[in-house]
């Protein structure tokens, strides 16, 4: 029972690490796109997902609630600075999809938009980042102190993650535009490739030199080499799909290597939930609180939620932000945009 | 533990909360008004309601953001500044917000995408569909709320091992007597909400001589939905209160302010507490009410205040204020509602004016009383979190300064009232433009894969379409 929710809880933290990925990177590149019509397209490919995206957040921090206790009160309240801010980030970003349609000013929304998505991301990272170099307990109890989260692993780890999302967004854009978007967002897949590659390499040499313990569990645990593996490969096809100018394989390739990253990270915490002060049997729920989600929420309608998030993507498949469809859009107002966007913007 | 720290907690998560609820409760309603709206198009194909659907949505669309965004903060709150409480309570209320999650959220996400931007890419049937599970969507997270708050404050089916409450059972948890008085009364006050926003407008509307097809329509329902639904509102209101009588009866006593035990009890319906001297000032009873409302007894003794040691007493003044101004708002709603739908019925209403001032005005009624609402029953139920089991001041998490919570407080606050600002106004313009006939009647077939099928039809009809949202 215990294993079950274990795995509900990394499954549903990877397809947030991965769908909100995506959108946290697009919010970044939108950041650093000029052009009305670029962004507009960008929202587009993005807008009916983010929600849904989003809510794996929340039942990730739901299942580690209800499932594992101790490691959320515990994690949250050793972690309240990056939480707050992540938040606050998720906030501003998440109004902006529905303002920036309504307002005069939309460059207001156009910056939350931006600087939630990297305040959302960056946190994301240094929270990992806090986690695998190891926060500070005495007798079970945090001792860190308000920022006792703040390294600079923890700091580099978020660059790293921002990067790691720009790439998966660059990879979306690419699948999911056509145009001067995909041109643009295929030029920058290597750029932020090399960076995330570089980010990988720094934060060996860090947990090398600085002898996290972490590194022992890599020593001990050779089988976690599968997975450095399948994310050279993955790369070397990611490398390939580039040159090739294949629309698909990129994002494929992107998302393969967040998980060959997810799981050797996964696994190298294993058994604690909480690296080196928290095990996963001591932070389980009473057997009563896990059986009743299992019989219910756990068999039936989690499957149910991975169902509506595959008839999610399914409805709005294909490329989203073509210039094409730019009269289907103006014609239905309700159609990518709620409010009214003024053609005259579009570039069409 | 930090006293300082905990007042900030407290204070950050009635904002938080208070600005949360505001939005789910619109959302409520006007999911429920959309769905029935979609049906009675598919029905009767009058385009009236295509045209309401249409602009209705636009504002759901933005609370509905705002509810989304200001509900992920709550899911983390409870873990950041109450952790021992979230430790605690953990093994109960966290497989209940489970189920919320589960069971509401991924069904809302999963179709507010299809609702908002895909009515051209599936069958109408389906549509449809996905507006009326995003509604199904919205009822089951309420549900699970009520179940998680009443357990709050009426703990039951559990007991505690290790530190921990540790459920035993659970059909007592969901299927008891508080969460099946309290549940419905939240959904039926959101559902007012809805009632009262959609009527509101339309009188605003007639107002202004703006789309009186639609406004007549818009008046019409919510006033006759809020003319049922306002008695059978305050039938479960009552049931509610009895609840509190039954298992708070310091909550109860506060509400009443009343301070001793009396014999047949007088209802008190005005007055100003005072806590110091233990009495009332200023105070206008009604003797032997107190008894009917509290026992449905002519003779039955009531407890007051004093009864509880002062530790275990709540504040008094404000779930009493509260609690009236609740009923007041009810009232009048309920006033409003019913003379309204008379009027609406025998076609009278157009020429009133005033009344339809008073029912344009009468929108922010249903939000104060749920802001009442939940105030009498929060605030009410202090000193506990979990009532009679844990202390609000013992569920802090230990080591959160003072500094924090206050950086955190300040960063919530600005957020929130800088996104309230621009939501609202977002929300009035939209309001203000009104229905837009132009938006309706879109041939089903256009689908993406003949983007240009609509550019062939109405080309002059676009740009007018475009400016009709600002």
């Amino acid at each position: 029972m215990v294993m079950f929710w274990v795995l509900v809880l990394a499954n549903s933290m990877l397809l947030y690490l991965l769908l909100d990925g995506f959108d946290l990177g697009v919010g970044m590149l939108f950041g650093l796109t000029r052009s009305e019509a670029s962004r507009s397209i960008m929202l587009r490919t993005i807008a009916p997902f983010w929600d849904g995206n989003e809510t794996w957040l929340i039942v990730a921090a739901v299942v580690l609630w209800s499932a594992f206790p101790v490691a959320y009160a515990t994690l949250l309240s050793a972690l309240y600075v990056p939480v707050v801010v992540m938040l606050a980030g998720l906030v501003l970003r998440g109004v902006s999809f529905e303002f920036r349609n309504e307002a005069q000013r939309r460059w207001i929304w156009d910056i939350c938009f931006a600087c939630g998505s990297l305040a959302a991301s960056f946190m994301q990272g240094v929270m990992v980042g806090a986690l695998v170099e190891g926060l500070q307990f005495t007798d079970g109890q945090y001792s860190g102190g308000a920022f006792g989260w703040m390294t600079s692993f923890a700091v580099l780890c978020g660059v790293g993650l921002c990067f790691g999302y720009a790439l998966l967004g660059a990879c979306w854009l690419v699948r999911k535009s056509d145009g001067k978007i995909r041109a643009d967002a295929r030029r920058a897949i290597p750029v932020f490739a090399t960076a995330v590659l570089v980010f990988l390499a720094v934060v060996f040499l860090h947990a090398l030199t600085k002898h996290l313990p972490i590194m022992h569990r890599w020593i001990d645990r050779p089988y976690l080499l599968v997975f450095q593996a399948i994310g050279c490969v993955a790369a070397l096809v990611l490398a390939r799909s580039i040159l090739r100018h294949d629309d698909r394989l990129p994002f494929r390739m992107v998302t393969l290597i967040f998980v060959s990253a997810f799981g050797t990270l996964a696994l190298s915490f294993w058994p604690y939930m909480i690296p080196f002060a928290i095990t996963i049997d001591s932070a389980a729920a009473p057997h009563s609180s896990l059986a009743f989600m299992f019989w219910g929420a756990g068999i039936f309608v989690y499957p149910l939620m991975l169902l509506y998030a595959v008839v999610g993507y399914r409805v709005f498949r294909g490329k989203m932000g073509l210039a094409a469809d730019h009269h289907q859009d103006s014609g239905n107002a309700h159609l990518g945009k709620i409010g009214s966007p003024r053609p005259a913007e579009w570039g069409v | 533990m930090d006293a300082t720290a905990l007042l900030l907690s407290r204070l950050q998560f009635a904002f938080t909360i208070s600005f949360h609820i505001i939005f789910p409760a619109f959302s409520i309603g006007l999911a429920a008004w959309l769905a029935v709206l979609e049906a009675k198009h598919l029905r009767t194909g009058n385009a009236v309601y295509r045209t309401l659907f249409q602009f209705w949505l636009k504002i759901f669309g933005v609370a509905f953001g705002l509810g989304v965004v200001s509900g992920v903060v709550m899911a983390f709150q409870f873990g950041t500044n109450w952790s021992v409480l979230s430790n605690m309570s953990g093994p109960i209320q966290g497989p209940l917000l489970s189920y919320e999650t589960f069971t509401a959220f991924a069904l809302e996400a999963g179709f507010f995408g299809v609702l908002i931007l895909g009515r051209n890419r599936v069958a109408p049937w389906f549509y449809f569909f996905s507006t009326a599970m995003v509604a199904l969507g919205t009822t089951l997270s309420a549900f699970w709320i009520m179940v998680n708050n009443s357990w709050m404050q009426v703990p039951v089916g559990y007991v505690v091992q290790n530190g921990q409450f540790v459920p035993d059972d659970w059909t007592k948890i969901i299927f008891n007597s508080v969460v099946w008085s309290r549940f419905p009364h939240m959904l039926l006050a959101s559902y007012l909400t809805g009632a009262f926003c959609v009527a509101s407008s339309g009188a605003w509307y007639l107002l202004r001589d703006k789309s009186r097809v639609e406004a007549l329509v818009m008046l019409r329902m919510g006033l006759l939905l809020a003319a049922v639904l306002m008695p059978l509102q305050l039938a479960f209101g009552h049931l509610v209160g009895d609840y509190v009588h039954d298992f708070q009866p310091a909550k109860f006593a506060a509400i009443e302010g009343r301070w001793h035990d009396e014999q047949p009890a007088s209802e008190v319906v005005i007055a100003l507490p005072d806590p110091a001297h233990e009495t009332n000032t200023y105070e206008i009873k009604i003797p032997v009410l107190g008894s009917i409302i509290g026992s449905m007894s002519l003779t039955s003794k009531e407890v007051g205040l004093t009864d509880f040691p002062p530790q275990d007493r709540p504040p008094v003044l404000i779930p009493f204020a509260t609690f009236r101004i609740m009923v007041g708002c009810g009232l009048i709603m309920l006033a409003l509602a019913w003379l309204g739908s008379y009027l609406s019925v025998t076609h009278r209403l157009e020429r009133s004016r005033l009344l339809l001032w008073s029912i344009f005005l009468s929108f922010p009624l249903p939000f104060i009383a749920i802001f009442t609402g939940w105030y009498t029953a929060e605030v009410g139920r202090q000193p506990w979190v979990i009532y009679g089991a844990l202390r609000t001041d013992q569920a802090m998490t230990p080591f959160l300064t003072a500094g924090a919570a206050l950086s955190s407080l300040i960063l919530f606050g600005a957020i929130y009232l800088f996104i309230f600002s621009f939501g609202t106004l977002f929300i009035y313009r939209l309001l203000r433009a009104g229905p837009s006939r132009n938006a309706i009647e879109l041939p089903y077939d256009a689908t993406p894969n003949r983007p240009m099928s609509l550019a062939g039809g109405d080309v002059a009809a676009v740009p007018h379409l475009m400016t009709a949202g600002e």
